[in-house]
């Protein structure tokens, strides 16, 4: 079965339910499938966790614990007027979360169910970072006007710097959705193509019956396992990563320096 | 050269910037890990930057990674 390994072939997106409007495809894909089962997740969790006991059981801990981690998150990086963003930025670090974490279930025993990880397309996470970076330009307009553009103005730059300051300044700030939306989409696509590859490995290693192929998928093996760890904790800090960043453009639009 | 063999030798040359992003997550997880042993009671409250210094930094090796795969499937 030592066949050519196409690791590419986990991204595909298949429809599931065909559907048609018009001349557009709107057909249920097992994209669409796996998000909305990060949806059904992210329910179930925050349902059973928003007790009210005063001296709260497990899940009222954990539901309170993640609730707290975000609203702590937002305090620290915005201040008192950033409690209205709390639920977006919320909603986007426990989806992006789930979604994560659910690419990487071993579910592939049972054939034709590999779970399929959302944000490993450009095109998630690129809507993803869109709504984070037009949320900050809306906010950014609506509190401070054209007083917005001091934000690329550096605090204390000599006047002679200004005309290099100011067009870096706006470089990068327009880079930033799409450094948002391509840290996400890099980090989950070759985290899965890394194991992919390595799973090959172990597959072909093992069916060449040669002891070399042996060892080979042995070593691959102890690797994977590691590699697997890393998986899980690049999945929560990129998650983790993407709602401090939103946080901190945020600030940047609401408290202008 | 043919231009699957240039997209081949062009992929791997692109690989050669994870390299370098390897090198700079490590000066950030170093710097952090001293400066971390001369203050640990601060440390805890840095935690946060370290890993988004770490992710700004992985970024770009991730970008090197990108180019690779650019030049291998989309020219």
């Amino acid at each position: 079965m030592a066949g050519k390994i196409d690791p590419m072939h986990q991204f595909t997106v298949e429809p599931l339910v065909p559907l048609h409007i018009g001349a557009y495809d709107v057909s249920l894909t097992n994209s669409a499938a796996w998000m909305l089962a990060a949806l059904v997740v992210i329910g179930v969790f925050m349902w059973g966790g928003m007790k009210r006991q005063v001296v709260p059981g497990r899940w009222q801990m954990a539901a309170e614990g993640l609730t707290g981690f975000i609203d702590n998150l937002v305090q620290v990086n915005i201040g008192p007027e950033g409690k209205k963003y709390i639920p977006y930025i919320f909603s986007l670090f426990a989806f992006i979360l789930v979604v994560n974490l659910q690419g990487l279930l071993p579910l592939a025993i049972v054939p034709g169910w590999h779970p399929f990880t959302p944000t490993s397309h450009f095109s998630i996470t690129g809507i993803l970072a869109i709504m984070s970076f037009s949320l900050v330009l809306i906010i950014g307009f609506w509190r401070n006007g054209l007083h917005f553009f001091s934000l690329f103005v550096p605090h204390g730059t000599p006047w002679y710097m200004l005309p290099l300051i100011i067009p870096i300044e706006i470089v990068s700030f327009l880079v930033r959705p799409f450094s948002l939306a391509l840290r996400l989409f890099v980090a989950m696509m070759s985290g899965h193509i890394l194991m992919e590859v390595f799973g090959s490995f172990i597959v072909n290693g093992f069916a060449s019956g040669s002891p070399v192929g042996f060892g080979v998928g042995i070593v691959s093996f102890l690797f994977i396992v590691g590699v697997g760890a890393l998986e899980l904790l690049v999945c929560a800090l990129q998650a983790y990563v993407f709602a401090l960043l939103t946080s901190l453009y945020l600030n940047d639009a609401i408290n202008l320096h | 050269m043919d231009l699957q063999s240039a997209k081949m030798i062009g992929a791997g040359l692109a690989a050669i910037g994870t390299g370098a992003a390897a090198i700079g997550v490590g000066i950030v997880f170093g710097s952090f890990l001293q400066s971390a042993l001369r203050n640990p009671a601060a440390a805890d409250g840095q935690q946060g930057r370290l890993f988004l210094g770490f992710a700004l930094a992985e970024l770009l090796g991730l970008m090197a990674f990108t180019v690779a795969l650019l030049i291998l499937f989309v020219f």
